[in-house]
């Protein structure tokens, strides 16, 4: 701008203007805006010891929508005082004229009419003078000509304060620089909420919503009877291999375990029992003791249905939990050694696994997801599995969202359930669901302290569903 | 889940028909396995080694395809055939029959002196098969497959497989020490002792991690023919004598181990699958096996087992109307030949030696409900009626994290797992007075210990983000592991003070002593408060 044409008049009139230019009668002049001088005043300014500047306010005045129509029929007390005939006039009759009530008291202070109080048919308004000058008009007109300096600045202010005059403000028609819509505000001090926490709030929600009982899970640390064992996985499943699973060293072992339902899990596992063939090898009682870091909350399921079982007369349950789990697996962008499992289980007679679709599409209905297929799979401690499926538009393909399945007879039935009492359960990663939802690739971005706390701070509202509805699926017969 | 590599074309001829990729990917998401990838030898080649190292090598189109982990039958082109081509009641399922030798029966005697290293063994033998070399690679897939899986990586059964012709019964399972053991291995040009061995196997790739098995142990697993050559040295390595090649038409399998159960599984899988190229299609021929106390028995066992469920059990537990009829239908699809008896209401299911994983009835209503297709059941809701409750701890967390964040705290999620460092030296206390709880074989210091407190986190947090304006000012509500109360962190002296709620000391605040931020690696003064939540449940 420095360079541009306006400058350039303005350098050169400066050159042959002694007193300075003004910018706003240069920008008339040039028939261009006033911002663009301005503009080029700065830009000039910035180029160091070119031109000097000086800022100075103009104000300017005009008559409001009132102040004009005194200007032509003349000031309220004006025509009050010509309303007055010789005779003088009632009070009363004054006041009822147009102008009567605002500029009496006006007139009286001016000392042009008086009032005869006791005059017979009531109060009486009379000349004191001849005759006036209305001031008022003739102030008014003089600014309406565009002579307001000829005013003293206490008149001004006077016309102002009965509000015929107004203070017109360079805002009402100088331009403005456009806002920078692109550029970033400065954001408030604020507190944030992570990310993953978020996402877990909304699914406590969700749960709450479905009626599920939370469990208690405060305890990273369990034993292998407890991970494993009572959830009917042989003790040489290769989960239980220091390879995948974080073995403590101290302490080693656990202590405090219910005997008497320990000796119905080992029977089962080694002899078989309830229906079952078990699995027919040694089952040992160190191994069960030795502590680990849980590798699932369905360790959490197992204690918390044993509890239930032990309560007599069996009352279905629905219970859930979100909390942390511990895998010693090949860590990689998506797997952490610690990540979150989400966990859902109802506990009833006669559940089916068309009753474990129900709850599941309820369920994912709720996180926005309606399109769901179920894969037959494998768990140790369910039978039937089935892994959940869900069509991702973006991807265009069906990804896994879930695992799930009935809970075996042989991890329910030493517990001491009922034998028609099925259990239905599913579970499912918190991270995983985050991840998508806040288009986020590589875990370690989301979890753990090398996170960059800018993207906590950035981080958006959880809104996990889509539309809310009613419940899609029927209850059954 | 175990994954099984199989030539795309060689599936499709012995299934008899082609499919295209989508319609073979569905047909596994039925029957519940997973097309995981469509690949070739070149592909993997040049994934791993680069495009170099890949020329050459054969682009014939490979299926990986991913087995639950408890179907031994499905681990192999064998296999997988089979079980799809009945799923698709295309063939029936083979009647796997054990029959007795037309001369001697093969005799395998099981000598005390494996009692404490590798007590059990199994046997039997494949007469009069038939070998390609996609056949005879399958084979050799087939035993490394077990191996990592119901094997457990060879450390309960080891599967051995000797050309018969070559050996001379009977044979004999025993013990011996280390440097009594000599013999020509697989691969290799000459003799080696058993103590020679370990060492060479120290340095290859695969037999490396089998090792350890035997190692250290006085005795080693060996087995002899009554000419004293050495079929093998389980689990680590056959002897070349015995090696199977493309002409070997008597195959004798040997698998021995520590878990009886698996290894009479093991050997059933194995002779079932590979007894279809025998001349007797099916048929496997019987071995003896003499256990030390003199009782004999006769493997493979090949057993069928029949279970009786009744058909409305099947119908409730999946949530369908089928009739009986129809049902022993479908659990005959899945190589559970059934059919109605009794009362009309009863099936009676066989469960073939192929089906180990079949344990209780819940496992059969999964097979019906598979065949039945698992997307053709109707989805109903449990009318469970329940009234939910948020568990305390978690509920007061949660409102506090909100409090927490409106006061201006930006909340930090941090590993529960950590270095002893951590925890202890670099809060300037000992790590004994943490009374933390310690994992054991770490891989790395990250997973030394559980933590004791959530500074080091937050520390850790702050430290990674050096870069971000400041103030910086963290909050983690979390549990925190410890055999019993512990010392806090150090402090600058005199500006620190422990906090009390309703008479019970809950926590300490301060501000932290200045080697406490310089061993987290931060600059800038820092304060802290760390709190119990739980009193104030």
């Amino acid at each position: 701008m420095a360079d541009g044409p306006v400058a350039d008049v303005l350098l050169r009139r400066l050159e042959a203007a002694d007193g300075g230019l003004d910018s706003a009668e240069l920008a008339a002049e040039l028939g261009v805006e006033h911002q663009a001088v301005v503009g080029a005043v700065k830009s000039l300014q910035a180029l160091g010891e070119i031109i000097e500047a000086e800022l100075r306010s103009t104000k300017r005045w005009e008559l409001t929508a009132e102040g004009e129509e005194i200007a032509r029929e003349g000031s309220h007390e004006a025509r009050v005082f010509r309303s007055v005939p010789p005779e003088g006039l009632a009070q009363s009759e004054l006041m009822r004229l147009p102008s009567g009530k605002v500029g009496f008291s006006k007139a009286m202070s001016n000392k042009w009419i008086r009032v005869d109080k006791s005059a017979a048919d009531g109060p009486r308004v009379f000349r004191v003078v001849d005759s006036m000058e209305d001031d008022v008009q003739r102030r008014l007109q003089l600014v309406r000509g565009g002579q307001a300096e000829k005013l003293a600045e206490k008149e001004r202010s006077e016309l102002r304060k009965r509000k015929l005059l107004t203070e017109v403000g360079s805002w009402r028609d100088r331009p403005f620089k456009p806002y920078n819509f692109s550029a970033r505000g400065v954001l408030p001090d604020s507190g944030h909420l992570h990310p993953l926490l978020k996402v877990r709030t909304q699914f406590r929600q969700i749960f709450l919503e479905m009626g599920f009982t939370e469990m208690p899970t405060d305890n990273f640390i369990e034993s292998s009877f407890w991970n494993f064992d009572a959830l009917f996985q042989p003790q040489q499943h290769p989960a239980r291999d220091q390879h995948d699973t974080f073995f403590l060293q101290d302490p080693a072992e656990a202590l405090q375990l219910p005997m008497d339902y320990v000796h119905r899990v080992k029977r089962t596992h080694s002899q078989g029992g309830y229906g079952s063939q078990g699995y027919k090898y040694t089952w040992k009682l160190d191994e069960a003791r030795k502590n680990l870091l849980r590798t699932h909350t369905t360790a959490a399921s197992a204690r918390a249905l044993y509890r239930l079982a032990r309560k007599k007369p069996f009352t279905p349950i629905k219970y859930f939990s979100i909390d942390r789990v511990f895998r010693n697996e090949t860590l990689d962008a998506t797997h952490l050694a610690e990540f979150h499992q989400i966990e859902g289980v109802v506990a009833d007679h006669g559940l089916t696994l068309g009753h474990l679709m129900g709850v599941l599409r309820e369920f994912f209905t709720k996180l926005g997801i309606t399109q769901l297929r179920f894969k037959p799979a494998y768990n140790p401690y369910t039978e039937p599995s089935m892994e959940v499926f869900s069509y991702h538009q973006g991807l265009k393909k069906w990804v896994e969202v879930g695992n799930s399945g009935l809970f075996r007879p042989e991890m329910l039935l030493p517990m001491g359930l009922p034998e028609n009492v099925s259990v239905i359960a599913w579970g499912l990663s918190l991270e995983r669901p985050t991840m998508i939802k806040y288009g986020i690739n590589n875990i370690r971005e989301l979890v753990g302290h090398k996170v960059n706390l800018q993207m906590v701070y950035d981080s958006p509202l959880c809104r996990l569903d889509a539309e809310p509805g009613p419940p899609q699926t029927q209850e059954a017969a | 889940m175990p994954t099984v590599s199989v030539k795309r074309d060689l599936l499709f001829k012995a299934l008899g028909r082609t499919y295209t990729d989508e319609e073979f990917d569905e047909l596994c998401f039925e029957f519940g396995l997973e097309l995981d990838e469509i690949t070739s030898e070149k592909e993997i080649i040049s994934k791993e080694q680069g495009d170099k190292k890949a020329e050459g090598a054969s682009d014939v189109v490979l299926y990986k395809i991913d087995v639950p982990a408890n179907r031994y039958d499905l681990l192999c082109l064998e296999g997988l055939v089979r079980g799809l081509q009945v799923f698709k009641e295309r063939i029936k399922a083979p009647l796997y029959k054990r029959v007795m030798p037309n001369g001697e029966i093969q005799k395998l005697i099981i000598t005390e002196e494996t009692a404490k290293i590798r007590p059990y063994a199994v046997a039997a033998v494949l007469r009069n098969i038939k070998f390609t070399k996609d056949r005879y690679d399958s084979f050799i897939e087939l035993q490394e497959k077990l191996h990592q899986n119901i094997c457990r990586k060879r450390a309960l059964v080891a599967i051995g497989a000797h050309d018969l012709d070559s050996l001379s019964g009977p044979f004999t399972f025993t013990a011996k020490r280390p440097s009594d053991i000599k013999f020509k291995p697989l691969s290799k040009t000459k003799e080696y002792t058993a103590c020679e061995l370990m060492n060479i196997y120290k340095t290859d790739n695969h037999l490396k991690h089998y090792l350890h098995i035997i190692e250290n142990k006085p005795l080693y697993p060996v087995i002899y023919d009554s000419n004293g050559v050495v079929l093998s040295m389980p689990p680590i390595i056959n002897g070349n004598h015995s090696k199977i090649t493309l002409n070997t038409r008597n195959v004798f399998i040997e698998c021995t181990g520590t878990d009886f159960t698996k290894a009479k599984i093991v050997l059933d899988i194995i002779v079932t699958m590979f007894s279809e190229y025998c001349e007797n299609q099916f048929t496997v021929e019987a071995a003896e096996v003499v256990f030390p106390n003199g009782k004999s028995y006769t493997f493979p066992e090949l057993a069928y087992r029949k279970e009786m469920v009744r058909a409305d059990l099947i119908n409730k537990k999946v949530g369908i109307r089928e009739t009986p009829e129809n049902l022993a239908k479908l659990l005959t699809r899945m190589c559970l030949k059934s059919e109605v008896i009794g009362d009309g209401n009863q099936i009676e299911i066989e469960i073939p030696p192929t089906r180990a994983d079949i344990i209780h009835a819940c496992d059969i209503v999964e097979d019906a409900a598979i065949a039945y297709g698992y997307n053709n059941i109707q989805m109903t809701l449990p009318k469970t009626y329940t009234i939910a409750n948020q568990f305390p701890l978690n509920k007061l967390t949660e409102l506090l994290r909100h409090d927490m964040a409106a006061a201006g705290f930006t909340e930090a999620l941090t590993f529960a797992l950590c270095s002893q460092e951590d925890i202890a030296d670099k809060l300037g206390v000992d790590i004994s007075a943490t009374k933390a709880v310690h994992i054991s074989n770490p891989k790395t210091a990250e997973f030394q210990v559980a933590r004791t407190t959530l500074l080091p986190g937050l520390l850790k947090t702050i430290a990674a983000n050096r870069k971000m304006p400041l103030p910086l000012k963290l909050f983690e509500i979390s549990d925190i592991v410890v055999k019993d109360s512990s010392r806090g962190p150090a402090f600058f002296p005199g500006r620190c003070a422990e906090v009390f709620a309703r008479g019970q000391s809950i926590g300490k605040l301060g501000v932290l002593h200045p080697d406490v931020i310089t061993k987290f690696e931060l600059t800038m003064p820092c304060s802290s408060l760390e709190i119990n939540i739980e009193p104030f449940l």
